[in-house]
């Protein structure tokens, strides 16, 4: 405006000079996220027991099919054995199968997530937002869906399918992604009639644009939260499946089926259901308490 | 002659509201703005009056088509908005912001004040770089009076009068030609007030805007406006110029809304007549037959229940919509 300068504007106190950097909502939630010492103790944990899964496999002496005819029996913690947290009561390696098992576990937990999210996130807003036929239409196929029992619905895939590893994802995520859309179209369609929304249509927003910058960073706080429920969810899921011989099979194992195996054994043989079980709590711990700071740090009022 | 910036013929804004019904449910229709005309010059202010509930916020929306009119055309230069694309109207948009009432809730929470200013020229001038952005965001703070180092603050974290700088910042920011400000002081501290009135004043001197002042202060809109348009359940009831509408008002409504109007001196105060009002404002769910104010109107006779007044001319740019505006 080539330099208007009103009157009304009080003056700065001094005049402002220097420039200002722009920062987004994501920088600050970023460092925000990095002054929460839970959050940050957790991201490291997480990272530290998803490294050990990933690589860990390799270094170990025993993989985790391997039965060691020795020690057929539970073996107690050796290092002369090489099995450093001892053996299950088939002698294969338990700290080799428990890494082995992190590694299906965490990769359905995050996979299965992941899809849950960009699909439940994404039905759930638009209909929440376009709301009318749009919202009907998404919203009769999200309960017709519930309606289906999960068993069933994996039973059916595999016997079109075949029995295939990923058809698992696609099933945990199929499932997952319903209760996440009735959230977040919940959580749009408070937001819908805000006046910031009709300011942002005012100010020449279309609808995909106005549900990318204002609605999602606003239902974020929730989805958070959810996502970290979810997480658990999926991976106590997937045992169960894998239970029903639905899921993977032996000697393929992940935690779920290691807690379920040492449940079996636990007044002879405790130590096969301690140390999966350790493994798997410390990583929902991490996994709420980063859920948590994540939450928080989106929320620009807790600042 | 020139044409209006905007001129508005019989618009009708009606609202179905569900009445009743257990099954099959029972609509009627809520006349919120019922057959409205005016026309609105380059760099003139209407102030619109009236009741809560009288149909100025929808008048207001209406008009920026952020509601869909019922019936009637709202025409900008000659083109009738209402029958516009998504894409005609989007470039048409571009000429006419708003500005709300409630300034914290016009602005999203998760956006910082430089992201909330910049917002119209992303959607706009998709070209700039985002040093271009930077540098405009920044003098329009200096305009509206925000210290450039709040951009990055979060709207919960300004004042109620710094919100609404950032909402005018963000109305301004595109030198709109047309600016609705729906109520924008009435949820502000009277100390206040004056700023921002001001504030928009200068901005519609320096962009030759045409305002829209939708108020039911009547004394700020008498500092504002250059015309004045008192509304009574989605109609009109007087249409003048701002002097013809405080020194004579015609029409009983507008004659009891000036007497309301509190004078700053205690002995003039006690002295004025007053024009009291009866009741409360009819349910518009069922107007009132003929003059829908009859129902309160010290003047009220029969014929007022039969026959709806139209607006008649009492004097140049005076329009009155009453029976018995000549007593």
């Amino acid at each position: 405006m080539n330099g208007i300068k009103f009157t009304s504007a009080p003056a700065a106190p001094g005049e402002i000079a220097g420039e200002f950097t722009g920062r987004s909502l994501w920088q600050d939630a970023w460092r925000r996220l990095l002054a929460n010492r839970a959050a940050v103790a957790g991201m490291i944990i997480l990272a530290g027991i998803a490294l050990a899964s990933v690589i860990g496999p390799f270094l170990l002496p025993w993989s985790y099919d391997s039965i060691d005819w020795e020690h057929i029996e539970a073996l107690p913690p050796q290092f002369s054995t090489g099995h450093y947290l001892g053996t299950d009561s088939l002698g294969r390696d338990l700290l080799a199968r428990t890494l082995f098992g992190g590694r299906i576990s965490l990769m359905v937990g995050l996979l299965a997530t992941t899809v849950a999210l960009l699909i439940g996130v994404t039905v759930g807003a638009v209909a929440g937002f376009v709301g009318g036929r749009t919202d009907q239409l998404l919203m009769r196929f999200v309960d017709l869906m519930y309606s289906v029992p999960l068993t069933f619905f994996v039973i059916i895939l595999m016997v079109v399918f075949g029995r295939n590893f990923a058809l698992m994802f696609l099933a945990i995520g199929a499932v997952e992604w319903l209760t996440m859309a009735r959230i977040v179209r919940g959580q749009t369609l408070t937001l819908r009639n805000k006046e910031f929304i009709e300011a942002a249509r005012a100010s020449g927003g279309s609808t995909a644009n106005i549900i990318a910058r204002h609605i999602l960073p606003n239902v974020l706080g929730v989805v958070m939260i959810y996502v970290t429920l979810t997480i658990p969810q999926v991976i106590l899921l997937e045992s169960f499946l894998s239970f029903l011989g639905l899921g993977i099979q032996e000697p393929m194992t992940s935690w779920g089926m290691l807690i379920n195996d040492g449940a079996a054994e636990l007044e002879i043989n405790p130590r096969t259901l301690i140390i999966p079980a350790t493994f798997m709590t410390t990583t929902l711990f991490c996994l709420n308490f980063l859920g948590d700071g994540l939450r928080d740090a989106l929320d620009p009022k807790d600042r | 002659m020139t044409l209006p910036l905007l001129q508005v013929r019989d618009l009708k804004v009606h609202f179905q509201v569900r009445a009743g019904g257990i099954f099959f449910a029972n609509y009627l229709p809520l006349k919120a703005v019922d057959g409205l005309s005016f026309d609105l010059a380059a760099g003139e202010t209407l102030g619109i009056v009236g009741e809560s509930g009288c149909g100025k916020s929808t008048l207001g929306r209406a008009i920026l088509q952020l509601l869909p009119a019922t019936s009637g055309s709202v025409a900008w230069l000659g083109k009738d908005l209402t029958a516009l694309d998504r894409a005609e109207l989007k470039a048409h948009r571009r000429h006419m912001q708003i500005v709300f009432q409630d300034p914290l809730a016009s602005l999203d929470p998760r956006m910082t004040a430089g992201d909330i200013i910049a917002e119209p020229l992303r959607n706009y001038e998709t070209g700039l770089s985002s040093a271009a952005i930077k540098a405009r965001v920044r003098e329009m703070m200096e305009q509206v009076g925000l210290l450039p180092s709040m951009v990055n603050r979060y709207p919960h974290e300004f004042s109620g009068g710094q919100c609404q700088r950032i909402g005018i910042a963000r109305a301004m920011i595109l030198k709109p030609k047309l600016v609705v400000c729906d109520e924008p002081v009435s949820a502000l501290d009277v100390s206040i007030r004056a700023q921002v009135i001001n504030l928009l004043m200068d901005f519609q001197r320096a962009l030759n805007i045409s305002m829209l002042f939708i108020s039911h202060d009547l004394s700020v809109v008498r500092h504002i406006s250059r015309r004045v348009m008192v509304l009574y359940l989605g109609k009109v009831m007087e249409l003048a110029d701002r002097d013809a509408i405080y020194g004579a008002p015609r029409h009983p409504y507008t004659q009891a809304l000036i007497s309301a109007v509190p004078i700053p001196d205690p002995e003039k105060e006690r002295a004025k007549p007053r024009v009291l009002v009866a009741g409360d404002l009819p349910s518009p769910l069922d107007p009132p037959s003929g003059c829908v104010f009859r129902t309160r109107c010290p003047k009220a006779t029969n014929i007022c229940a039969l026959t709806v007044p139209v607006l008649e001319s009492a004097g140049v740019g005076h329009e009155v919509a009453c029976h018995h505006w000549r007593d």
